[in-house]
């Protein structure tokens, strides 16, 4: 009888533990994404303004990372992922079908992208609309710390 | 002497110096010169960019809409202090600000005095507004006199006593605006100055990149070098020459403009609403304000 419950305790215990395992694992993942979609971005920008040449390469490049996370994300949202080392606002599981429609969309305007996009002019004409994705998101559900 | 005299003349020093306090307290509107010169007719076109500048929209939008012409008011901003619902200040007659004169237009912006005689609270950004041109001003109203009429009245505030208590607001004013020269000088052809004037007045950056202190005044010392964000957990940054070390003068406008960083980022939170606004402001201003910010050392004042 005492052997059973201290092996439910510890059973109990340790699925806990692995829960929050799980969900620092997911914040981790999360920001891993997001820092590789912004490692993508960092030369588009100054392709934006001209001070760098257009390079196809590395904006399909950007557009296949972003694609990739944009199908990610929405599964790295677990209810014991809210708090800990994340910047994501309690506003992402009160409105997690918003969210979820908006990396749809983050996914489908990037795949339209890496279809439309194939030179200079097309990048600068459809570019400015598509990082309005990265905005809306991050003014409703980040608050970053520094 | 009986025991009550003494108590009688304690009684009447505290009474004495509660009705100079009173008065000290009393909301002081623009003067004369001021009112007159601001009842010229306004630039619509030049108070648009005003508009988006001053960021006007952000506030004063109500909850969960898009229209930054509609201005209905009622955008909860939450505060140590409690609750502030900005107004309605769409051209509706009624609720809006439709009938008020341009005097008291200036008087609200330049004062923080509103028609009715009281002190504004300081949620209002009257601290940075107050030192925006007159032709500003004056162009600013022309503008939101063409905005949509919004028939909807204007949210109290929720504030608990003793804040709630408006005249105590002249005493703020007596301890935390600084008597300096009103306008800031706006050169356009010194790009300095009509960046100072752009960041210090209607663009009003420091009111949220500031630290404050405890009655919610600046703190001056620290300027522009970061603040809590007042509605959300997070913070808005130092925009300080240290803060933006690794931006150039032209990343700052362009993401002022963008939302772009060069980090390859994008500006967000309450950020992302200013962008929207300066999206719609002259190259020419945002390259000054980016001078301003770049050129500026924590501590300089204003």
């Amino acid at each position: 009888m005492k052997k059973s419950t201290a092996s439910v305790l510890a059973v109990v215990l340790s699925a806990g533990l692995a829960a929050a395992a799980m969900g620092a694992d997911a914040i981790k993942e999360r920001r891993a994404l997001m820092k590789a979609n912004g490692e993508a971005t960092k030369p588009l920008v100054p392709m934006m303004k001209g001070t760098a040449p257009f390079d196809l390469a590395t904006v399909q490049k950007a557009l296949k990372t972003y694609m990739n996370a944009a199908e990610k994300m929405p599964a790295l949202f677990p209810d014991d992922s809210k708090t800990g080392d994340t910047h994501a606002l309690p506003a992402v599981w009160e409105n997690k079908a918003d969210v979820d429609a908006r990396f749809k969309k983050l996914g489908e305007d990037a795949k339209a992208a890496l279809a439309e996009v194939k030179d200079e002019a097309s990048f600068k004409a459809i570019m400015p609309d598509f990082f309005k994705n990265c905005g809306g998101c991050h003014e409703k559900y980040r608050a970053k710390q520094t | 002497m009986t025991p009550a005299l003494p108590f009688a003349v304690g009684a009447a020093i505290v009474a004495l110096a509660a009705a100079v306090g009173w008065i000290v307290m009393a909301p002081k509107p623009i003067d004369s010169a001021v009112a007159a010169e601001v009842s010229e007719p306004g630039d619509e076109a030049a108070g648009k960019t005003v508009f988006f500048v001053g960021g006007c929209a952000s506030c004063h939008m109500s909850p969960g809409q898009k229209d930054p012409l509609r201005l209905g008011g009622g955008m909860e901003l939450k505060t140590p202090f409690g609750s502030f619902f900005p107004p309605n200040i769409s051209p509706d007659p009624r609720m809006g600000i439709g009938r008020w004169a341009p005097a008291q237009f200036a008087n609200a912006l330049l004062a923080g005095v509103s028609p009715d005689g009281e002190h504004y609270f300081p949620a209002f950004p009257y601290p940075s507004y107050r030192h925006m041109s007159v032709k500003d001003v004056r162009d600013l109203l022309a503008f939101l006199r063409t905005t949509v009429p919004v028939a909807e009245p204007s949210r109290p505030h929720e504030i608990p006593f003793p804040f709630s208590i408006r005249r105590l607001v002249g005493l703020w004013k007596r301890l935390f605006l600084p008597a300096i020269a009103r306008p800031l000088a706006s050169d356009p052809t010194d790009l300095e100055d009509l960046g100072r004037y752009l960041v210090e007045g209607p663009g009003h950056c420091a009111e949220c990149h500031s630290p404050r202190g405890w009655f919610g005044e600046i703190i001056e010392s620290r300027r522009l070098t970061g603040g809590p964000l007042p509605t959300s957990k997070g913070k808005a940054p130092d925009i300080t020459s240290a803060g933006l070390k690794n931006w150039s003068e032209s990343d700052i406008a362009d993401a002022l403009s963008t939302g772009l960083t060069p980090e390859g980022d994008t500006l967000g939170g309450p950020m992302a609403e200013v962008v929207r606004n300066l999206s719609q402001a002259p190259e020419r201003d945002l390259a000054a304000i980016a001078h301003y910010l770049k050129t500026y050392k924590a501590g300089a004042g204003r």
